[in-house]
């Protein structure tokens, strides 16, 4: 499925989604960084609390194809303009990060 | 900058900015997409010099990066004139970790960064000295 075909699946708001035909193939939830960079499968989707500058660089490292941002959480300016510049997807929803990936393992 | 068979990336690693920090590896990784290397390749060097910028702005006030990549290898040398690490073993050990509480607050500080290194290159070396400093070489193969 796409990051597109995803967001609108899951009823989330596209806060910055530069690449919508991207394949989702999996998914992955945590907030500490460490754990998401060396867990996170490519291409999956990664749910997260986390919203400052360093969920786009680890988001664009680790190649995953989408961040979802659970919990209604706002991406800060800086981190919008930076996941615009390096082309990544990001998605938000109000439910939380279970509800969440709970929705997304009946959708991947 | 080229010497014969390797092209030579050259970063100057900024300590204590969050902002910038993982810049560096955001830049080699474009490269190295751009040079055709695999996807599985790009992943690895990605996530290890990411850990390794990460640690140096965390834990040494910044440094320098080097990436030296060859036709079948790609080596990543970051030094820095931090304080050094006591005990390697320990900080090998996955979750040991020394970071601040306002580090973690980051998503950083989960003690998992060594290990991700060791695991996602084919070989690490670690030159270090209380008080002097910390040289990580990580090589991985192509
Ligand atoms: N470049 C460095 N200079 C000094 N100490 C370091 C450096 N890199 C790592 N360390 C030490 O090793 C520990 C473990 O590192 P790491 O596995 O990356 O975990 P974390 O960065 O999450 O603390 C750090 O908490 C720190 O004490
Ligand atoms: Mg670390």
């Amino acid at each position: 499925m796409t990051v597109a075909e995803l967001s609108v699946k899951l009823g989330a708001k596209n806060i910055c989604l530069p690449s919508p035909e991207r394949e989702v193939t999996g998914a992955y939830t945590g907030d500490l960084l460490s754990w998401v960079m060396g867990r996170a499968p490519a291409d999956s989707a990664w749910v997260t609390i986390m919203s400052n500058l360093n969920v786009v660089a680890v988001a664009s490292l680790a190649d995953v194809a989408c961040v979802i941002l659970s919990e209604n959480v706002e991406l800060d300016s800086d981190a919008l303009k930076k996941a615009e510049n390096e082309g990544i997807n990001i998605l938000s929803v109000a439910d939380g990060s279970y509800e969440t990936c709970a929705a997304l393992s009946k959708l991947i | 900058m080229i010497d014969n068979d390797k092209v030579n990336f050259h970063f100057d690693i900024d300590g204590d900015n969050f902002t910038t920090a993982g810049e560096a590896s955001v830049k080699i990784k474009k490269a190295l997409r751009q040079m055709g290397f695999s996807a599985d390749t790009i992943r690895r060097v990605s996530v290890a010099m990411y850990e390794g910028e990460i640690n140096m702005v965390i834990h040494a006030d910044g440094g320098e990066a080097d990436v030296n990549v060859y036709p079948n290898k790609i080596e990543i040398i970051l030094a820095d004139k931090g304080p050094g690490i006591p005990d390697i073993e320990k900080a090998m050990q996955a979750g040991y970790s020394t970071a601040p509480d306002d580090i973690r607050s980051l998503g950083f500080g989960a003690g998992m960064g060594l290990p991700n290194m060791k695991k996602y290159t084919d070989s690490i070396d670690i030159q270090t000295e209380v008080g002097v400093g910390t040289t990580v070489t990580m090589v991985v193969n192509v």
